[in-house]
């Protein structure tokens, strides 16, 4: 199988780690946060830059939030992105999905779900062919909502 | 015909001075005498350029003539603070130079309004506006372009009791070239299908998605085609819809900013050979001025929502951003000078339609007839007068507000009541009697069941904080465009420019004065729950059952909310 991934199983991905995104309702601590990183990243610094993270600026369901990763890359064999992780700062359980990239995946694009417990920073780390990670970060307010004009 | 001759016009300019006080902080009688108008200068303008754009935007099915006060509070946060349209009242008629007590002033801004009401009376009527449309396009045939940014078919009784129907067939006599929407979609996902498919026109929204498949579920971009310009509309529906409006409505629709989509629009456009491309958007004022400065391409914003009347555009680099106020009050004319795909000049009239000196357009009264013949007792049953001025818009309360929660603490026998800070509603100004069309006019939607639950202290002010944020948030893209929830049996103190969860203080029990507790239960009465399966009666018959009550409506000032740091 390809390891590009679909919106299909995206979507499949998304809802795995929301089975385990549910229990307990306390959120993660900012160093758990920081574990998960650094367990990915080996411990190396990463950088900013390169990766775009699409997700509403206010969630319209908090239970079911699209978020669209890509990382800016040539995807080829000497140069690809091999992985991206997706961490949600504030949910119980921040981890919300790995995506897998090879040189035939063509993009390093992925599509998933997520839930929000409240507002908080959706985190993606990307490991790239070279050992080089970059990071990005972007709010997703969760509201009560109710009063527009 | 006009109603009002350019005599009597002048004769009720003369009476304002008299009844505001001669020789008052305004000088108004020094100056009253000079603003008489007339038809031919509310039409009045010299044509420009190649293109003319003429804008209606937020009529909330207001297809009489109404009385609507614009705000006294209106601030902005961030980098915005100062700048309009939150300016408002007496600054606000200095930066634009208006003359107190003129008719620009009194269809603009809040100052002396009640009075200057009395004399210059409603403003709008979908007649009216068909007259001006009408004259424009008589003028220029082949370079009028007609656009309505939405909020459209709702806000009345008979937009409520036919489900939009009217103001579409309203709006298919007015031909707009394209719209886009918000309240539209409070009808209901299948009704709002429906009278698309017959509307005869585009209905844009390029930012509305499928949930399912994330696929655009209606067209982005109109192309046309006026004076030898080749021109893109491009629409965008209110962005918060399922957020501030019951998601349960249009389950499958997915809506957001989606900057990156509007910019690869107008690229699009652009691509396919547009030399004038028109943002046709219900974002709200600030989120526009935003999208602004970082969406390039975009020639000129029509924009909606947060029912701003500012009588020249913004500019923002090389967008011009103009605001035609709500409910009928004004039509936007702004012709533009395009050559090479680049606006080299424009000129702008914010037209305001007032309703006594602009004849009626006679296809159109008689049409509105029809449509209201069948609701004509009941919409002129008088259920009360009022010695106050009743009144919504403003960032903190509303006297039409304080009605409507002192109606629901009284009929609910709650401690405390909410209403949503909505913009819509028209005035009613004192000694008036207060009519069956007033209180639709204020209430009438599609989810209007008056609840009664217990809250905690602590949920109430989560409840105060969170719709703070979508107010006063410094980041235009998380504002949702309403006012802040009116309150009733509660004060609170709120500064503005703090940030989510540090905004609300003092929240005190206004019937005994003492602090709300966190843990404690209160019950409260409210209305307009997004939430599916909420109960209670219509709140327009608490209101209704209250009004029939009093004697005469007469509020005191409410001082329950304490504005802080700004």
């Amino acid at each position: 199988m390809s390891h590009h991934v679909t919106r299909r199983t995206a979507m499949a991905l998304g809802g795995a780690a929301l089975v385990a995104g549910v229990a307990g309702i306390t959120p993660a601590h900012a160093s758990e946060i920081d574990e998960r990183i650094s367990e990915f990243t080996g411990g190396a610094e990463a950088q900013s830059g390169r990766i775009s993270i699409d997700a509403p600026e206010i969630a319209e369901n908090g239970n079911t939030v699209p978020i669209g990763i890509t990382v800016d890359s040539p995807m080829t064999d000497d140069d690809f992105v091999e992985a991206v992780i997706v961490l949600a700062a504030g949910n119980p359980r921040p981890g919300v999905a790995t995506f897998h990239f090879s040189p035939a995946s063509g993009e390093a694009a992925a599509k998933t779900r997520m839930r929000l417990a409240k507002t908080q920073d959706i985190v993606a780390v990307a490991r790239m062919s070279d050992g080089s990670f970059y990071r990005e970060n972007r709010t997703v307010k969760v509201t009560i909502g109710g009063c527009g004009g | 015909m006009s109603i009002f001759s350019r005599r009597e016009f002048l004769q009720v300019a003369v009476a304002t001075a008299a009844l505001t006080g001669g020789g008052g902080p305004l000088g108004l009688t020094r100056v009253a005498a000079q603003q008489a108008i007339t038809e031919a200068d509310l039409l009045g303008f010299e044509n420009h350029g190649n293109v003319t754009l003429v804008h209606l935007t937020d009529i909330h099915a207001q297809l009489m003539p109404v009385y609507f006060r614009e705000p006294s509070v209106n601030l902005g946060v961030g980098d915005v603070n100062g700048l309009p349209p939150h300016i408002t009242g007496e600054d606000f008629l200095k930066m634009y130079n208006l003359t107190p007590g003129s008719p620009e002033a009194y269809a603009l801004s809040s100052v002396d309004f009640a009075a200057l009401a009395a004399s210059y009376g409603k403003l709008g009527g979908i007649d009216r506006i068909a007259t001006v449309l009408k004259a424009i396009r008589a003028e220029r045939p082949d370079n009028t372009l007609f656009l309505d940014g939405g909020d459209t078919w709702h806000g009345s009784y008979t937009a409520l009791e036919s489900r939009g129907a009217d103001m579409v067939e309203v709006m298919q006599a007015l031909k707009p070239d394209a719209m886009t929407g918000h309240w539209e979609f409070t009808l209901g996902a299948e009704r709002v299908e429906e009278l698309i498919e017959g509307l005869g026109f585009p209905f844009l929204g390029g930012n509305v998605r499928d949930t399912e498949w994330d696929e655009a579920k209606f067209e982005s971009t109109a192309f046309v085609e006026r004076g030898g310009v080749k021109i893109a509309i491009v629409g965008q529906a209110f962005p918060y819809t399922p957020i501030a409006n019951p998601r349960w409505m249009m389950p499958d629709w997915s809506f957001g900013i989606r900057e990156e989509d509007v910019q690869a629009n107008v690229d699009a456009a652009r691509a396919a050979g547009a030399e004038l491309v028109v943002f046709l958007s219900h974002n709200g004022f600030d989120v526009d001025r935003k999208l602004a400065s970082r969406v390039s391409g975009i020639d000129v914003i029509l924009t909606g929502h947060t029912h701003d009347a500012l009588p020249e555009p913004v500019q923002v680099g090389n967008t011009l951003l103009i605001a035609t106020g709500s409910n009928g009050k004004f039509l936007s004319r702004l012709d533009l000078d395009v050559s090479g795909g680049v606006v080299k000049s424009w000129r702008y009239k914010l037209i305001p339609i007032f309703s006594d000196v602009i004849t009626p357009d006679a296809e159109m009264t008689a049409l509105v007839d029809r449509i209201r013949a069948p609701h004509a007792d009941k919409l002129a049953r008088v259920v009360g007068r009022t010695d106050t001025l009743l009144y919504r818009r403003g960032n903190f309360n509303g006297t039409f507000d304080d009605l409507i929660c002192q109606a629901m603490l009284d009929e609910r026998e709650a401690d405390i009541a909410l209403s949503p800070g909505f913009r819509w509603g028209t005035s009613v100004l004192p000694g008036q009697e207060i009519t069956v069309e007033d209180v639709f006019n204020a209430t009438g939607m599609t989810y209007p069941a008056t609840y009664r639950i217990n809250m905690t202290g602590a949920f109430l002010k989560e409840v105060l904080e969170d719709v703070a944020d979508n107010l006063f948030n410094p980041d235009p893209y998380f504002q949702q465009g309403g006012d802040m929830v009116r309150v009733g049996g509660l004060g609170y103190t709120i500064d503005p420019l703090k940030s989510i969860g540090s905004r609300i203080s003092d929240m005190t029990l206004v019937k005994t004065g003492a602090p709300i507790e966190a843990d404690k239960d209160y019950a409260v009465a409210g209305w307009a729950s997004v939430n599916e399966g909420t109960e209670g009666p219509p709140i327009w018959d608490v209101v209704m059952d209250w009004i029939g009550k009093q004697d005469t409506v007469s509020l005191p000032e409410n001082r329950s909310v304490r504005v802080v740091g700004m």
